[in-house]
């Protein structure tokens, strides 16, 4: 069991840590006098247990947005391990550069193979710095792609992960056409006959997330959130203040339980007690269960239909009244 | 030298350089532009007459500088006479979010409504284009700074299918800050829906012309902005996905190129097809249309029932 105090703990979760600080104090203490205490340990665990479920329970969009931007969250890398029984990363944009902020290769899930993409965040902080930060750059759309193509020419299935704070903004961002690379995407996806699942895993930074994002289904992370706009930025223009965004966060609606209600995904994948990052398995459990279930539904249906039901899925999302003359 | 004197003088030459001699003093040219007269160019501060800027399309006759203008001005400017009809007219943005940062969402919806005089930031139809049939629709800027919002995504998704159903070749002219905050992520949905409206037009063989006009950034650069078969911008305008500041974040302030992000700079990057003024706007677009035809049937096309049920919504 890992000790507390790597954990990089959030401010919320200061309750716990006390609790569990005190229970590592009286387990030393029985230890060193020869008592035992295990009864009291017991009840106090439960105790911490029930106190850690209450708060994540119960976050608040801020808080949330915190646990899905945690440093020790799994990235699409950490998933791809444990879910994939084979796997073989594919680079480049075959125009001279190779985006490492986004993964993306063949791999197995249990019998099925199927192409994977992802946003990819550091492990570390040198590993952060490059993979910048999980934000890509125009090479890193134009690889997705190609992989994208390659997929629908040999009926694979496709599995994107999401998790960046956004596209890169960058003068060679720019020189190289961000904006290009991101809507070739968003319409070469509704292009494709193949399945495709799109899954939420940390952060889904806008049109930078959006360019992997269109899915016959898209599923969440039970903290992860998903915003047109950083909570910060929107605060720095709306509110004048980036000091305001937790405000900022309420009012986008970008938790899992928003995007449900408001009918931008499919299913919120249930977390682990205290983030995917205190279970990474149980997490990844969870995700390639929900991802061969889906896969499995979607295997019924033909190419064309699959193209069909995604336009239809994201022709309907948006709110506008229509006024009768 | 009276006033009158000095009109008859002004006809002669188009504009009026304010350091130049000017025949009226200081005050007077203040009162005039507020009166709305005389506009001063914001790039090369000549005065020119609001009447023959309007009639060199809102370009400035001193320096070329392009004046923003009005989806309805486009239109006007663009379109034959009398072929305007306007469609999906009955669409009204609502605020599912209940969004309220300094004011309500609603409220501010209510105040540009009332100020533009437009259900939300763009004008979706049919017309003719020198005499060739066109789905044409023309963002507005000065409707929340011409943010894509649901309203937005849905009315060009339904022009755009229109256009593909009815074989027609589709123009759409961007000025945008971007995605609407306000809607959240259904504001970010509109990429999405606009570019799979795109995605089928482009499958039936049919053309559309994409053009860019200041400023055009974000969501708006991220999808249908960028994906014109043909891509034009008018001269000078600012068009990326990151805006300057964003960028200046980063980077640090005053650090960015030279002329980075005009359309002078996109064409150097290769990133558009071609710089056309305003002036020339319609002829060129005609040109380019007229190289595409005919595909499939090139009837002109008959006003459909939905248009004509539709009453114009005041
Ligand atoms: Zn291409
Ligand atoms: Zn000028």
């Amino acid at each position: 069991m890992t000790k507390s105090n790597d954990r990089l703990l959030l401010e919320f979760e200061q309750p716990v840590a006390a609790l569990e600080q005190r229970i590592q104090e009286i387990r030393a203490l029985a230890e060193e006098n020869d008592i035992d205490a295990s009864e009291q340990i017991r009840q106090l665990e439960a105790k911490a247990e029930e106190l850690r479920r209450e708060i994540f329970s119960q976050l608040t969009p801020v808080e949330r947005l915190q646990v899905a931007r945690h440093p020790r969250r799994p990235t699409t890398l950490d998933y791809v391990q444990t879910i994939c029984d084979d796997w073989f990363e594919l680079h480049g944009d075959r125009h001279g550069q190779d985006d490492p902020a986004i993964v993306g290769g063949l791999a197995k899930l249990g019998e099925q193979p199927v192409m994977i993409l992802g946003h990819q965040k550091g492990r570390d902080t040198k590993d952060n710095i490059h993979r910048n930060f999980g934000m890509p750059n125009p090479a890193g759309y134009r690889k997705a792609l190609r992989l994208m193509e390659h997929a629908h020419r040999f009926g694979l299935p496709l599995l994107t992960f999401i998790d960046t704070p956004g596209a890169y903004p960058g003068v060679k961002a720019e020189a190289e056409g961000q904006g290009e690379a991101i809507a070739t995407n968003l319409q070469t996806l509704f292009r494709l006959e193949i399945p495709i699942i799109c899954t939420v895993i940390g952060e889904g930074g806008s049109g930078g997330a959006l360019a992997i994002g269109i899915g016959n289904r898209i599923l969440m992370f039970e903290h992860a959130v998903y915003s047109v706009i950083s909570p910060e930025g929107c605060a720095a223009i709306l509110w004048k203040d980036a000091k305001k965004a937790p405000q900022a966060a309420a009012a986008l609606r970008i938790t899992a339980q928003d995007l449900l209600q408001l009918e931008v995904i499919d299913e919120i994948l249930p977390e682990p007690v205290g983030g995917a990052h205190r279970a990474p398995l149980e997490a990844a459990q969870t995700l390639k269960q929900a991802l061969l279930r889906h896969l499995k539904e979607l295997s019924a249906l033909s190419g064309r239909q699959l193209r069909e039901e995604r336009y239809q899925k994201f022709r309907r999302m948006g709110a506008f009244l229509e006024l009768s003359e | 030298m009276s006033l009158l004197d000095w009109f008859a003088e002004r006809r002669k030459q188009t504009s009026l350089n304010l350091t130049g001699s000017s025949p009226f003093d200081k005050e007077r040219q203040v009162r005039e532009i507020a009166d709305g007269l005389w506009q001063k160019c914001p790039a090369c501060d000549t005065l020119t007459y609001t009447k023959d800027l309007q009639q060199n399309w809102q370009v400035c006759p001193s320096c070329g500088h392009h004046h923003r203008i009005t989806a309805p001005e486009r239109l006007e400017q663009l379109l034959d006479p009398g072929s305007w009809q306007p469609l999906n007219e009955h669409l009204a943005p609502t605020d599912p979010l209940h969004f309220f940062d300094q004011k309500p969402y609603s409220e501010r919806l209510a105040t540009y409504q009332e100020r533009t005089q437009l259900k939300d930031a763009v004008l979706t139809g049919l017309g003719n284009l020198e005499g060739i049939p066109v789905a044409i629709g023309v963002m507005d800027f000065r409707f929340m700074g011409g943010s894509m919002g649901s309203v937005v995504g849905e009315k060009i998704a339904r022009l755009t299918e229109r256009a593909t159903c009815d074989h027609l070749p589709l123009i759409l002219f961007s000025a945008s800050g971007g995605a609407r905050m306000q809607e959240g992520i259904l504001s970010l949905m509109q990429m999405a829906k606009t570019s799979a409206a795109l995605q089928r037009h482009r499958d039936a063989g049919q053309l559309f012309i994409s053009v860019l006009t200041h400023p055009t950034y974000g969501g708006v650069t991220a999808s249908f902005a960028m994906l014109g078969d043909l891509i034009l911008a008018e001269p000078g305008a600012q068009v990326g996905f990151a805006g300057p500041n964003v960028i200046e974040q980063t980077i640090g302030k005053g650090k960015l190129p030279e002329g980075f992000q005009t359309a002078e700079y996109l064409l150097a990057q290769g990133l558009i097809d071609a710089i056309v003024p305003r002036t020339e706007l319609r002829k060129r677009l005609a040109q380019l249309l007229s190289m595409h035809r005919p595909r499939l049937h090139v009837s002109l096309p008959a006003i459909s029932s939905e248009a004509l049920t539709l009453q114009p919504m005041l």
